[in-house]
């Protein structure tokens, strides 16, 4: 089996099990084991499968001979001629399902790479369909896939860290195997809620999740990606809504819904403007069903092979740009194909002018656009903290470690077509984002939220490092990013489980009750903030986050204008440092707080802590490269966009930009300002949060105290809600009021009038039927009634009677015709 | 004007015995309170009918001789009697079951079926 075979085969099947998961959990789930408990073992079992497929998959990507580049220098990238083979095209274009692989050839050839002018290669990647929804020339929609070493890592880090979750929450929804008393809602009656406990349908939405996410992974084309997108929307609607009876929860899922149709909004208005313009949304090449030759995709339409893969405006766009242009020409000349020979030839020329840059950049930011609702960038951030309101597994797995990375995945995946213009708009959004995010954690006291900015925070790292050029670091970010706070996450589900609390300020003390918990919760504190022996050895944050900052140390030293992105990346630094070891000082040092929290504490089951210690394995060495240089940063590096890997300079839209190449970055003094730079900020952070949580040295209230203003401004968390409250929401409920009232006013008193005067009308109606129509037939009847009454007592029943009318009236007939027709009887 | 019973007899004559029959029968079925008196009040009705009926069949009557037999009259005297004989069947099983039922057979007792 070729490998072009292989990959598509494992992940594809590898995505699909949690789906049978998810169905058979759906119509059997109650009936699994007593109470639903079968399905944890149902949704495990499954996501465990997935997780041996993918490691399979990352074994044979590692052994089928992709080149294995070390970041630090470019030897896989040196003198490689790019070489675009269909495998056997005759035979593939028969073939609905058909493949099509870019490889990059293998060359033994050494440092010519020295003066960074190498030939650029694409990267090695399988791409097809599987399935073809619809096909048509100008469009086609299919369920395919595109695989590439970050696609293989995506899939390990996902089913890693679910399958983990998903034992984990085993342990955790227990209470939901009977039935539950909910004492946070409250019924008419006053009395608690009591309902059936749902432990089956946790793990139903679970896996559905999985399969949604993976699909997100794998999806070859942008039409894929929105789908799923979608799905894991829905997912994330279903998971915080799980206790839907709270009102804060239901609020919360409602939230975080709508925010997210704001940014896919935009992103339909990307994929459109994609869609207009090229008519294709596949990422790779790919054969088409209905042709059957092979299309251009998405990246070699951006990033032409003939152009050494230089980022230009596709020809669809400008031609789709210059539509008044082609509309002038066609007046002037009727034929059709002298035409598009024209318009062909005219197109460079166009391109010069700029035609179509302005839709590129539109493309780009809606896709974009997408990424923030789902990422929670600012401005769109706010509905991450409210997810807090599910349980915490799904904190952990959902909104922290992967579904609010996929818009971080979509940006690097999508990153061949972006613009310099739109990463820089990128990089601004992700600086301000980690800085407003990380000076509201520094405020917040629910442990949950503390760690849901946290989470915003290092998710505006990812896209600020995408967006300086750092493909690599932000990716790589994500990677150890997803173990570590979905580490610290399930610690802090924990605490909360023996705490029955949320809130920091009851905790205190806990490392003596819960060592577990507490040893685990500090790798992942040290690894968030990037601790390590500099130069030396490190958590796995230490060389992500280095990796980012050196990035954003180069870009601006190289776009000076633009380096306030380097001081928000290392102030951010500075204060993570600050709120994590709050975090962790506040709950697990010094003494109890609240004594009677503190003697109901007790260090949760084995099911719980045994993903804890798992995941903070990986967090301790997901940064790490093994001997020979394999590790995720190196395996990353083989799914470097081609014609990424240089500094290109541009004048674009908002200025002239120069993207340093990120190799760059790890060399010389940059890597060592940088290194240095984030081990001081780091180092200061904690000592900071020592002397203030630890060692009562400065008094936290005190602090508070002198700086009321920004003190409240951050516990108001920059008053976003407010704004948004006042900006949106108010608006909103302002006009939906005012169309109701118009409809209660207007419409329904128009109705209501013509209502009433059709009642009138019909009273009318009615009382002539009463008395007119109902009067006739009752004097009828009533005239016939009497007469019969009267008439009866004629019928005395005697004979003798009787004969006598019969005499008088024979008489009395004789003499009236007599009287009458004299003539007639005289005649 | 010469007596009555001196003149030769003709239909008029024949149709006076039928009414004063008639007006015999009448008076007797108005006045009778038994039912078998009434019965035969009923009788002379019909009897005097019956005359009538033959009389008005005379051969003086019949104009210039077109009809064929000149039995008309008799005819439907006949049918009279027949009519009387089953009339009289039925009449006598319902004054016996009124006996049966009333231990009388007077007709003014007969009042069940006043309105």
């Amino acid at each position: 089996m070729t490998a072009e075979q292989l990959f598509p085969i494992l992940l594809g099947i590898a995505w699909l099990i949690p789906l049978a998961s998810f169905v058979a959990i759906l119509f059997f789930g109650p009936r699994m084991g007593a109470h639903g408990k079968g399905a944890a073992t149902v949704a495990t079992s499954a996501i465990g499968a997935s997780l041996f497929l993918s490691l399979v998959a990352l074994v044979a990507w590692t052994m089928a001979g992709h080149a294995v580049s070390s970041p630090h220098h470019d030897e896989g990238h040196a003198s490689v001629h790019h070489n675009n083979t269909n495998t056997d095209a005759g035979q593939s274009a028969r073939r609905v399902q058909a493949v099509v692989f870019r490889s990059q050839e293998h060359s033994d050839a050494g440092g010519s790479h020295a003066g960074g002018h190498g030939e650029h290669v694409a990267p090695a990647s399988y791409s097809g369909d599987w399935y073809t929804l619809y096909a048509s020339r100008s469009l086609r929609l299919s369920i395919g896939w595109y695989i590439d070493s970050l696609t293989v890592l995506m899939f390990v880090v996902v089913t890693f860290i679910a399958t983990c979750i998903h034992v984990y929450a085993a342990g955790y929804m227990h209470d939901e195997l009977h039935d539950v008393t909910d004492s946070e809602v409250r019924l008419a009656t006053g009395d608690p809620l009591h309902r059936e406990g749902r432990f089956h349908r946790f793990f139903q939405a679970l896996s559905l999740f999985c399969f949604s996410m993976l699909g997100i992974v794998i999806a070859g084309n942008l039409a894929m990606v929105f789908i799923f997108w979608e799905l894991v929307g829905i997912c994330s609607w279903f998971l915080i809504g799980f206790y839907f009876e709270r009102q804060s929860a239901s609020t919360a899922a409602n939230k975080a819904f709508i925010v997210n149709r704001v940014g896919d909004f935009g992103m339909l208005i990307g994929l459109m403007a994609l869609w207009g313009g090229l008519g294709t949304l596949h990422f790779g090449d790919s054969v088409s069903s209905a042709t059957g030759q092979v299309e251009p995709g998405l990246f070699e339409l951006v990033r032409p092979a003939e152009n050494h893969h230089e980022q230009q405006v596709p020809d669809g766009l400008v031609a789709f740009a210059a539509a008044d242009q082609i509309e002038k020409m066609a007046a002037a000349n009727p034929s059709r194909s002298e035409l598009r020979r024209e318009v062909a030839a005219a197109v460079p020329g166009w391109r010069e002018q700029g035609y179509g840059r302005w839709l590129l950049f539109v493309a780009g930011i809606g896709i974009f656009c997408g990424c923030v609702g789902k990422s929670a960038q600012v401005p769109l951030f706010v509905w991450l903290p409210d997810a807090m309101e599910g349980p915490t597994p799904v904190s952990a797995l959902v909104h922290s470690a992967t579904m609010v990375a996929a818009g971080v995945y979509l940006v690097g995946r999508f990153f061949p077509v972006l613009t310099p213009d739109v990463l820089l708009v990128i990089a601004y959004i992700g600086g301000v984002t980690l800085f407003i995010a990380a000076t509201i954690a520094v405020t917040a006291t629910d442990i949950k939220r503390v760690l849901a900015y946290s989470t915003v925070s290092q998710l505006g790292y990812m896209m600020l490092a995408l967006g300086v050029g750092g493909w690599v670091a932000g990716l790589f970010h994500l990677i150890t990013h997803a173990f570590f706070k979905s580490l610290l996450f399930l610690c802090s589900g924990s605490v909360i489980h023996a705490c029955h609390t949320n809130d920091m300020r009851k905790m205190g003390g806990l490392l003596k009750v819960m060592p577990y918990t507490a040893w685990t919760m500090l790798i992942g504190c040290l690894a968030i903030i990037g601790a390590g022996v500099p130069f030396v050895l490190g958590f796995s944050g230490y060389y992500s986050k280095d990796a980012i900052l050196a990035q954003a140390l180069l870009f601006s030293r190289t776009n000076p204008q633009h380096s306030i992105l380097y001081l928000a990346v290392a102030g951010g630094a500075f204060i993570t440092a600050f709120y994590m070891f709050r975090l962790w000082f506040m709950t697990f040092a010094g003494s109890p707080r609240d004594q009677h929290v503190f003697e109901h504490a007790h260090e949760s089951p084995r099911v719980m802590t045994a993903p804890l210690v798992a995941l903070a394995v990986f967090a301790v060495v997901a940064g790490w490269a093994l001997p020979g240089g394999l590790g995720v940063e190196s395996l990353l590096e083989q799914s470097r966009p081609a014609g990424t890997a240089e500094a290109v300079t541009t004048a674009g839209i908002l200025g002239t930009i120069t993207l340093p190449a990120e190799h760059e970055s790890h060399v010389g003094a940059i890597h060592v300002t940088a290194t240095l730079t984030a081990f001081l900020t780091a180092l200061a952070g904690v000592l900071l949060a020592a002397a203030m949580y630890l060692k009562p040295l400065v008094s936290p209230v005190a602090v508070a105290h002198a700086a009321r203003p920004i003190y409240t401004f951050l516990v108001h968390r920059w008053y976003v809600d407010e704004l948004y409250n006042v900006l949106f929401v108010l608006p909103t409920l302002g006009l939906a009021r005012f169309i109701s009232a118009i409809d209660t006013q207007v419409i329904d008193r128009f109705i209501n009038s013509l209502a009433w005067i059709a009642r009138q009308i019909a009273s009318v109606d009615a009382w002539f039927d009463r008395v007119v129509v109902d009067g006739i037939v009752n004097v009828a009847g009533s005239v016939t009634w009497k007469a019969g009454l009267e008439l009866k007592r004629v019928q005395t029943g005697n004979l003798r009677q009787y004969v006598m009318f019969i005499v008088v009236g024979t008489v009395a007939i004789f003499v009236l015709a007599t009287l009458l027709f004299r003539t007639s009887f005289a005649g | 004007m010469t007596f009555v019973l001196c003149g030769v007899v003709s239909v008029s004559h024949y149709l006076v015995v039928g009414a004063v029959l008639f007006t015999c029968g009448v008076v007797c079925m108005a006045l009778k309170r038994n039912a078998l008196g009434v019965l035969m009040g009923i009788e002379l009705v019909l009897n005097g009918a019956n005359i009538n009926f033959v009389a008005f069949g005379s051969e003086y009557l019949a104009g210039d001789g077109k009809s064929v037999l000149g039995l008309d009259g008799e005819v439907m005297a006949l049918f009279v009697i027949l009519l009387a004989a089953a009339e009289a069947a039925v009449a006598l099983a319902i004054t016996l079951n009124f006996y049966n039922n009333h231990a009388t057979v007077d007709v003014d007792r007969a009042d069940d079926l006043h309105g």
